[in-house]
């Protein structure tokens, strides 16, 4: 099977199909444990683009302030953020005085909001696309996928405003910059991790969809997003920490600015992250088999 | 000897009954959860005494399936609706897992259930060619190069950078069509695709499929359009209630499917109760002599019986036939229309329709009914497809006299009515196409 290489398909258009050489697809009932086709993925690359082109040009086509969204939403929380819990709530007081509580909130918010859009989507992903899931056959995970990049363009616009705030305040990252990116997947792995569980049971069960918003509106307030992680007693941090969120968010304000490097929550918010991505995988895969009867 | 590309080994495929026509909540998994012991067990009895897997919670959609198709053979698959035949496509194209058995496919596989798949309303055109297109399973490479062929065969031009959701209808169905009619598989799995779409557009995609299938591609057609299976396919496949019950020459099976079906009348009776108020039981076709049958002659009488059964007294209920041929309605008999109804019916009982000689050419037509209510707006009963009959017999026995009649009789348009020729030198030809006493003068 050739189904996405282009030098098969020429020869495809000019003979007679040669059908004899490459060995046969064999369809069987599977049990048990699959392996990710990572060979089968990399050949799909190509649908992976088009449906987060999809996604994204679709979202912003109808839309009068169109990506202006990606920015208002993180700027207002951050807005309320500062006045309520930054000035009132005086926690403004506990993140070290050098650092605008504006630029901790929205340090947070940056990867939260990639979490929360992607983790939405990649839950809902199986259900709106059902259309192609119960007539083409493509490696499922493309679908949960496709979510992840389309959020990273949200992100992109946020983070503009970031640098921009950044240069306005004044401050200059360190070295730990460089580990952003890997923040930022670990971000998007947990949404994918969490997200592959809700997607395959969305499938089956739709309170799973009435329940996202609840479900990241409690989470994002288990985050440090609005406090710092360290008003958590240190002894009880490493628990805290099994939220692979709060890890990320530790993680940029160490990258962004020279906060707390990464200790035992970093640990188990990875950790946990693992777990959860291997379940995930696990479950998606097995649920697999009949997405397309159930959805 | 050509090469094996398709083998299907003993196919089965079990549904859990309930799971395909809804999702389910929570709550009802919770309870199911809670209620499982009991089930298991009660389980576990019926396995006893059904002692073959199925349960009564389950049906098997298809079993022990086995077929082998060979390179370039295009293979036409019918059967009634539910038969399973589109439970076979999906599990060869991969989108479900069969429950047993075992399919070897040789060569790229292209699969096209459903024109259109993923077209989203709120991209343009040439936006939808490409996501099409690589959800169908090609390359970007591939779709530009063929993005020109796609857009002529299409006729939309003008229309590329415009919104789908503007597009007319035709439209869609013509650029969707071209999407999927450029993929260029070894193996092509097609699913009742040509049921849409205008006449001329049906035509199009026919002799798209046609070349198609001349340039060697191994075809697999579900089809409920017996013509194009007779005009496309060497071979033909039935299938009915989840098994392989014939498989040979298209003309031995389409005899086979519409006599096993018509002779003893259409059933239309599915088993299961029906909350309509009104259910159609039988549907049986009868010829000039009054003979049940599903094989008529061009200018043949055919006479529509329909057995019904009313749950309650229904007041002047209007009933309708259509005849549809491979490219859409085509005559009907409406009491809409005519405007004469029975009184009101109440328990089992019959109507029957003549059609006096059918101008019909020899090819395969579909049989529809329904019935509304004394307000002509209400169904109270779902329209449906009641059966299938076909005509045949020679044209030159009818006055056509070409000798290309006959082969050309099964793509042209289906109706012939008498007409009469003035040829340029003043000469009159009259050709009474199909009454009976038709000849050329």
């Amino acid at each position: 099977m050739h189904l996405s290489s282009t030098e098969a398909s020429r020869t495809v258009h000019l003979d007679p199909p040669s059908t004899t050489t490459t060995p046969p697809l064999v369809i069987e009932p599977t049990h048990g444990w699959r392996t990710l086709d990572f060979k089968e993925l990399w050949r799909y690359r190509e649908l992976l683009f088009f449906l987060t082109w999809r996604d994204v040009s679709v979202r912003y086509k109808q839309t009068v302030l169109g990506v202006a969204w990606a920015v208002i939403q993180p700027l207002f929380i951050m807005i309320v953020f500062t006045i309520f819990f930054g000035r009132l709530g005086g926690i403004d007081q506990k993140i070290g005085k050098e650092l605008s509580y504006s630029l901790f909130a929205f340090s947070g918010l940056l990867p939260w909001m990639l979490f929360a859009y992607a983790l939405t989507e990649v839950s809902k992903s199986m259900v709106t696309n059902r259309n192609l899931i119960t007539k083409v056959y493509f490696p499922r995970l493309i679908v949960p996928l496709a979510p992840l990049l389309s959020g990273l363009v949200d992100f992109a616009i946020a983070a503009v405003l970031f640098t921009g705030m950044m240069v306005w305040y004044q401050v200059t990252p360190g070295w730990p910059i460089i580990l952003l990116p890997f923040f930022i997947l670990m971000a998007l792995i947990t949404s994918l991790a969490v997200g592959l569980w809700l997607a395959a049971l969305n499938a089956i069960y739709r309170d799973v969809q009435y329940t996202l918003t609840f479900l990241t509106q409690l989470w994002m307030f288990l985050t440090p997003i609005a406090y710092p992680s360290t008003i958590v007693p240190e002894q009880w941090r490493w628990l805290y920490g099994l939220n692979p969120m709060a890890g990320v968010v530790d993680g940029f304000r160490w990258a962004l600015f020279g906060t707390a490097p990464p200790g035992p929550m970093m640990a188990a918010s990875f950790v946990m992250m693992l777990l959860l991505l291997v379940g995930g995988l696990y479950y998606f895969r097995r649920m697999e088999r009949t997405f397309a009867d159930v959805v | 000897m050509s090469a094996r590309v398709i083998h299907v080994c003993n196919i089965g495929k079990r549904y859990q009954i309930g799971q395909r026509e809804r999702y389910q909540s929570l709550r009802d998994a919770i309870m199911k959860t809670v209620a499982a012991p009991l089930r298991w067990s009660k389980r576990l009895i019926e396995k006893a005494t059904l002692g073959d897997g199925s349960t009564a919670q389950t049906i098997w959609a298809l079993r022990d399936v086995n077929f082998d198709v060979k390179a370039g053979e295009v293979v036409g698959v019918v059967g009634r609706n539910g038969a399973g035949k589109s439970t076979l496509l999906k599990v060869l194209s991969r989108i479900t897992e069969p429950t047993e058995g075992r399919i070897e496919l040789h060569g790229r596989v292209g699969s096209l259930l459903e024109v259109g798949t993923g077209f989203h309303p709120e991209l343009t055109g040439r936006e939808n060619i490409y996501l099409n297109g690589a959800i169908l399973g090609m390359s970007k490479a591939e779709i530009t190069r063929k993005f020109d062929e796609i857009v002529a065969f299409a006729e939309v031009e003008r229309f590329l950078d415009t919104v789908v959701k503007h597009y007319s209808s035709g439209m869609y169905m013509r650029l969707a069509f071209g999407v999927a009619a450029h993929l260029d598989p070894d193996i092509l799995l097609v699913d009742e695709v040509l049921a849409v779409g205008d006449m001329s557009f049906q035509k199009k995609c026919l002799g798209k499929m046609e070349q198609v299938a001349k340039t060697g591609r191994t075809v697999l057609l579900v089809s409920h359009n017996m013509g194009a299976i007779r005009g496309l396919c060497q071979r033909a496949l039935m299938i009915e209630a989840g098994q392989l019950v014939a498989d040979g020459p298209p003309d031995e099976v389409i005899n086979k499917y519409l006599g096993a079906s018509g002779e003893a009348g259409f059933d239309l009776s599915n088993g299961q109760a029906s909350a309509d108020p009104l259910v159609f039981t039988k549907v049986l076709l009868r010829n000039r002599q009054g003979e049940t049958t599903t094989e008529f002659k061009p200018g043949d009488s055919l006479t529509v019986e329909i057995h019904f059964h009313a749950h309650e007294r229904i007041e002047q209920p209007h009933f309708w036939i259509g005849i549809l041929s491979q490219y859409g309605p085509l005559l009907s008999a409406s009491q809409l229309f005519d405007g004469h109804r029975p009184d009101h019916v109440e328990g089992s009982g019959r109507i029957r329709c003549t059609f006096h000689s059918l101008p019909l050419v020899p090819q395969t037509y579909t049989l529809r009914i329904g019935a509304r209510a004394a307000n002509g707006a209400t169904p109270i009963v779902p329209t449906q497809e009641a059966g299938f009959f076909s005509v045949s017999g020679r044209m030159r026995d009818f006055g056509l006299l070409s000798e290309n009649a006959d082969s050309l009789a099964w793509e042209s348009a289906p109706v012939l009515i008498p007409y009469t020729w003035h040829m340029p030198d003043g000469l009159e030809i009259k050709v009474h196409a199909f009454t009976r006493s038709g000849t050329t003068s």
